[in-house]
């Protein structure tokens, strides 16, 4: 049962990982029990399971996932909402008025209109139907203030970090509420535009940097330093 | 035709252009070319210079071509006017559409299809110059394309030729030994799963020299795999050093 990897090790789609009693994780598949990598990515092993932390990768929407989209039309009884995803997903008028929907009485485009952004939770979604998200929970909506930044969506559980770590250390630190969506979009808004250019710059570091250690300690001394800096420039100023 | 003064091959085994019967041109490999297409690639096969980019998976124009069970994937193979000695019509030519089509089917196998039903993936061949053995090139550049985009893949794909020059078998025909040879054989192969998604003969040969001719472009394409494996690795390698 031997592994044909180091920890950390970068590999390409094709490459063969382990033999025998592994499992296959994330961005890995089976081929006459053997296990190879599907992505291009770091390989990693928890007990017996193989994963691949995919360098490249896209958004395939799952149900329950939060998400930040792009309303791109308005339709006869919803919207169709673009999420960074192969499909696109649709958000019904119902959903959102919370009442029996009547064409007659709602003008669907003084809710919501082409180019507006919404944060949504996915409803529903499997193989045969586009993805339904529904705004029906707090903190749920269209977005009225902020500002967005793409990522790869791989990194998001990096810019989360171990339960919740990362990001409310981030979220303390700079004073802004801040949205990740599953996708790789995410919603800063802060008081001042300094806070939320402060965050974005946070979040850029920790996108590039991903894949290091001992990124949290250096992520706090940043913005711990650049915490300083500013109040040294108001001083001056 | 002019006669056939010069052979193709002299007394020693040196080829017209100075290789060995079973030597590879120089390769050259490149991800990530261009910052527009989801995943992109270039390569200079020999005189051959093609760039490949990768879209998707996303939704499919036009929607009828569109499959409920499973992931299209679609491949324009072009010839730039300019990649040939005699300018060539920029309209898809009868070959063209054939190439496109082969080359589609030697990259589905790699591809998990029916992972993303209702999608497609959308892949792009340029040939800025040509000189034989494109379309092994091409699939090459288009798989390293498609690993860049994030789609995942079960291996890259990789393409190589062998045929047979006056009396002898040679790997990777270029454009003279491609026209005056006698037979042409492209290869694409999958090297880790030990699989050909294509396989093709141009020409007459004994059974014995098409196995030899298989078996050759099988270790031509086992040598370009290795620098395809490098090239998508360098473009990611930044990040590997951060970490280091």
């Amino acid at each position: 049962m031997p592994t044909f990897f180091e920890k950390k090790q970068l590999v390409t789609p094709g490459e063969l990982l382990a033999e025998g009693d592994y499992l296959p994780g994330e961005n890995t598949y089976v081929e006459g029990g053997k296990i190879y990598a599907s992505r291009i990515g770091l390989v990693d092993s928890d007990n017996k399971k193989v994963n691949v932390v995919a360098l490249r990768a896209f958004y395939m929407p799952k149900m329950g996932d939060i998400v930040i989209g792009t309303v791109i039309e308005v339709g006869f009884n919803g919207w169709t909402i673009d999420i960074k995803a192969p499909y696109t997903a649709m958000l019904r008028a119902s959903d959102v008025l919370s009442r029996p929907f009547k064409p007659q009485n709602d003008e669907l485009s003084q809710v919501l209109t082409a180019g507006d952004l919404i944060v949504a939770k996915i409803a529903t979604f499997d193989r045969a139907h586009d993805p339904q998200l529904t705004v029906g929970e707090p903190g749920l909506g269209k977005i009225t203030r902020g500002q967005i930044l793409h990522v790869t969506p791989t990194k998001i559980p990096r810019i989360i970090g171990r339960k919740g770590s990362m990001i409310s250390m981030i979220k303390q630190e700079t004073n802004c509420q801040i949205i990740l969506g599953l996708n790789g979009v995410i919603l800063v808004t802060g008081k001042t535009l300094d806070e939320e250019e402060l965050a974005i710059s946070v979040i850029r570091k920790i996108e590039e940097e991903s894949h290091t250690s001992g990124l949290t300690d250096r992520i706090t001394h940043l913005l711990k330093e650049k915490k300083i800096g500013k109040v040294e420039e108001n001083k001056v100023e | 035709m002019n006669e056939k003064t010069e052979k193709l091959i002299d007394k020693k085994g040196i080829r017209s252009d100075g290789r060995k019967a079973d030597e590879l041109r120089p390769v050259k490999l490149q991800v990530g070319v261009l910052s527009n297409a989801d995943g992109s690639a270039y390569i200079e096969h020999g005189k051959n210079k093609i760039l490949a980019a990768a879209f998707g998976p996303r939704e499919v124009h036009p929607k009828h071509l569109m499959q409920a069970d499973r992931m299209v994937l679609k491949v324009r193979y072009h010839m730039a006017p300019f990649s040939v000695q005699e300018r060539k019509s920029p309209a898809p030519s009868r070959r063209e559409v054939e190439l496109s089509k082969v080359i589609k089917e030697s990259l589905e196998p790699a591809l998990f299809l029916e992972l993303y039903p209702r999608t497609g993936v959308d892949v792009f061949v340029e040939v800025l110059q040509a000189d034989g053995g494109t379309r092994c090139a091409a699939i090459t550049a288009a798989a390293l394309a498609i690993a860049d985009s994030g789609v995942p893949m079960r291996d890259l794909v990789v393409g190589c030729a062998a045929g047979k020059v006056d009396d002898t078998v040679v790997l990777d025909l270029y454009d003279a030994e491609d026209k005056l040879g006698i037979a042409d054989v492209p290869v694409a192969y999958m090297p880790s799963l030990n699989a050909i998604t294509l396989l093709q003969m141009d020409g007459i040969l004994e059974p014995a020299e098409f196995e030899k001719a298989v078996n050759m472009a099988m270790d031509g394409c086992k040598k370009i795999y290795e620098m395809q494996k490098e090239a998508l690795k360098t473009k990611y390698m930044v990040v590997k050093e951060v970490e280091e």
